[in-house]
């Protein structure tokens, strides 16, 4: 065979599905608090945001989209499995995510916050500290500011150690609203913020935790403790609850 | 029908943009792999290159994109990406497993893996044996089958120039392959 019919047997057709690795695509869901604006590639879940955020205008939302990500996006034909149950249940870690636009720091941020339960909230402080960069809560606050999908990694999830909920993507009031979906009770956690108060201890159990922990929910008046700090918990003699990880 | 696709982007590019992968895709991918000789990295240069492309069109004014030559365009973009991507592996240390599994295969030269493939994919391995301007040449030209006016465009040289490294890196070719397998 001549060398130039080989090599005109050396044009290979693009891999199978190679235009879902060229697109995005999105679909509107109804999300806990109004629908929601969700695209997502070949490798997961890349970009949510409230239609309300956008006006309820989609060339809004796709023009964000393409600047943002530099990406073409198209309609897809369905939602990603899983999504509307996640969006349901308010967990998002059986969900894959497209995160290739965000940083190491950033990255390690949003794991650590798809670990906090539905109706629970930890300080900024926390994530920092589960992370390994305790001194690095403002950087963690800048991070949670940027999550490209929030509300299926609940970054409304994350608030101010001293009890109030803090800054949020979409406005405080959403924040709010998303917190009030869960059941979190935030009028006490306002009012024990401002009394100083950051843990709640069982004196039967022996165990101290955040406000909303589960397990802090279920301590009766009767045997419930209010701590100031974390020396008043060691002082107390309170080990710290294993599924809060208040310190 | 692709003669139109410059137009048709400089009006509305989402609308557009799909029929360009669609057009496009096999000459970029192909072009990718036979550049890199790696098919899992050929992919991931290929979409990249459509990302690249669609960003900058998002920032053209529709004058300069009415005006593109898209094929050329397209393949010098991802013939950037193949050849950054080229010089980023060579100052990474060799991935070799903790057994030493792979280090045979990773030792050897592009010769001695043809050695190992009979027909298509030994010619393959000796395509990257080439000079990048001669293989380059020779890929967009008999692989791709791309017009020797847009070959010159992409090698940025006249087309007198682009014809003798397309007939250079045929003739280096032809005393690569042994002579049994000729």
């Amino acid at each position: 065979m001549i060398i130039e019919d080989e090599l005109a047997a050396l044009t290979a057709p693009a891999p199978a599905g190679f235009a879902d690795s060229v697109y995005a695509r999105w679909v509107e869901v109804d999300g806990p608090v109004g629908p929601l604006y969700v695209a997502f590639t070949d490798r997961g879940i890349s970009y949510v945001c409230p239609t309300s955020w956008m006006d309820d205008d989609r060339d809004r939302f796709l023009d964000s989209f393409r600047t943002r990500f530099g990406r073409p996006l198209r309609p897809a034909v369905k939602a990603p499995a899983g999504l509307a149950g996640a969006i349901r249940s308010g967990r998002g870690s059986g969900l894959t995510y497209d995160l290739r636009s965000v940083g190491d720091f950033d990255r390690a941020v949003l794991a650590k916050t798809l670990e906090i339960p539905p109706g629970e909230v930890r300080p900024y402080a926390w994530i920092a500290r589960e992370i390994g960069h305790p001194a690095a809560v403002r950087a963690a606050g800048s991070a949670l500011g940027r999550n490209p999908v929030p509300i299926l990694i609940p970054c409304h999830r994350v608030v101010r150690s001293d009890g109030a909920t803090g800054n949020y993507g979409f406005g405080p009031q959403l924040k709010i609203d998303l917190l009030h979906a869960e059941q979190v009770n935030l009028d006490e956690t306002r009012a024990l913020g401002r009394r100083g108060v950051h843990y709640l201890a069982s004196d039967t159990t022996g165990i101290f935790c955040y406000p909303s922990c589960t397990h802090a929910r279920r301590i009766t008046p009767a045997h419930r403790v209010e701590l100031a700090n974390l020396t008043a918990a060691t002082a107390g003699g309170y080990r710290p609850c294993r599924h809060c990880r208040p310190a | 029908m692709t003669d139109e696709l410059p137009l048709r982007l400089s009006r509305d590019l989402e609308e557009a943009f799909p029929d360009v992968v669609a057009a496009y895709q096999q000459a970029v991918f192909t072009t990718a792999l036979r550049m890199s000789g790696r098919p899992e990295d050929a992919a991931d240069a290929a979409s990249e290159a459509f990302l690249r492309a669609y960003s900058a069109l998002r920032d053209y004014p529709p004058e300069r994109i009415g005006q593109l030559q898209l094929r050329p365009w397209l393949l010098t973009i991802v013939l950037n990406l193949v050849r950054n991507e080229a010089r980023a592996a060579s100052r990474r240390p060799a991935q070799v497993g903790l057994d030493g599994a792979g280090h045979a295969e990773a030792r050897e030269g592009p010769e001695e893996q043809a050695q190992r493939h009979d027909g298509q994919a030994r010619l393959g391995c000796l395509l990257t044996e080439l000079p990048d301007t001669q293989r380059t040449a020779v890929v967009l030209r008999h692989v791709v089958g791309l017009p020797y006016a847009e070959l010159a465009a992409v090698l940025g040289c006249p087309e007198g120039t682009a014809k003798s490294h397309v007939a250079r890196g045929l003739r280096r070719l032809r005393t690569m392959i042994p002579e049994e397998a000729r």
